[in-house]
């Protein structure tokens, strides 16, 4: 074995030993850690537990909490269903407000053909009047030559 | 005389009768009285373990305090369907284990009724160290390492957290554990094994 190659077998085993050593630091801490970490929550949990209870003044808190959502609950279910009730009854008004005008122009449609309807036959009745009056007097000539033909 | 040897026979019956009933009706009672101490006794030895795991899987002392109420409320219920297949512990631990699922689940189905939580914050839960003989600089370290696994637990999957926790905080064994969560042995390593690199990494990132 070489002096370079003897060299770089001793780095190899210098760069194990301090990796090892780095692993081993790290599980050192890990267990320390996890050993405070136990510690710790024991230490709480054994002063929790002895700690007097403060239940009343949770359950008052709890019970206002539980008031205002419910009121805020019941302010949001009546505000839905008034504004349900509003938006149903516009619809309903403004389908009543619909047929109304419908029924409206129906009407004046009806009206319109009605009028429509007399002023026509006063028109033709007009046109027989005048006809049946001026006939006679344009036939009236021949009329005459007729009476005239009938006396020879 | 038959009549008057049956009566005597019939009384003599009625009278054994009686006595057998009120013999059962005493056993009856003192079984009943023994469980009810056996009972008393697993709550006093247990209850201190139950409430810490409970305390350190929610951060919440108020909470901690109604779940193993409502733990050993149950176990009492079911007192006489416990067999003793498992230790008394694993069979509570297993209750507060799904209590505490329960909880969560209830939790978040009811969001809207309980928008704020009670845990504490991390840096609360770390103000807990047991008052040693170490120096102000050892607790101060000592307090970074344990925020730093607290932080770590925070962002563990709920399985994870419960098996750390009790392998870590209640030293249980890995096959109690395993009959605690109802996970196979092979789970709860593979559980744990996570869970330590995850507070390796916690630890590691901070330096």
């Amino acid at each position: 074995m070489s002096g370079t190659e003897k060299r770089e077998n001793k780095t190899d085993g210098l760069n194990e030993q301090g990796e090892t050593r780095a692993v081993d630091a790290e599980d050192v801490e890990l267990e320390q850690a996890l050993q405070d970490f136990k510690l710790s929550v024991h230490a709480w949990s054994d002063a929790a537990y002895g700690r007097p209870r403060t239940i009343a003044h949770e359950v008052r808190r709890r019970s206002w909490r539980l008031a205002v959502g419910w009121a805020l609950g019941c302010v949001l279910v009546a505000g839905s269903v008034s504004g349900g009730l509003l938006e149903r009854q516009h619809q309903l008004e403004l389908k009543r407000i619909a047929q109304q005008r419908a029924a409206e122009q129906q009407k004046q449609l009806q009206e319109q053909q009605a009028r429509a309807k007399i002023s026509d036959e006063v028109l033709l009745a007009d046109v027989d009047s005048d006809v049946s009056r001026q006939v006679p007097s344009a036939m009236e000539p021949l009329a005459q030559m007729m009476l005239e033909d009938e006396t020879k | 005389m038959d009549g008057v040897v049956n009566s005597d026979s019939v009384r003599a019956s009625t009278w054994v009768m009686a006595a057998g009933t009120a013999v059962e009706a005493v056993t009856m009672a003192t079984a009943e009285d023994t469980a009810a101490q056996e009972f008393a006794r697993v709550v006093e030895r247990h209850r201190p373990q139950i409430f810490r795991f409970l305390l350190s899987s929610t951060r919440d002392v108020d909470l901690a305090e109604t779940l193993t109420q409502e733990c050993f409320l149950k176990a009492h219920r079911n007192w006489a369907s416990f067999r003793g297949e498992s230790s008394a512990m694993t069979w509570l631990m297993r209750i507060a284990i799904n209590l505490q699922k329960d909880h969560w689940r209830n939790r978040r189905m009811q969001f809207w009724r309980t928008t704020r939580t009670n845990s504490v914050d991390l840096d609360e839960a770390s103000e807990w160290l047991p008052s040693g003989e170490s120096s102000v600089e050892q607790h101060l370290l000592a307090k970074e390492r344990v925020k730093q696994v607290w932080k770590a637990v925070k962002g563990l999957s709920e399985r994870q957290r419960t098996v750390f926790l009790l392998r870590y905080v209640e030293e249980q064994e890995l096959s109690e554990i395993a009959a605690a969560t109802g996970l196979s042995e092979g789970t709860v390593k593979a559980h744990l094994s996570r869970a330590v690199a995850r507070v390796r990494s916690e630890l590691g990132g901070k330096r």
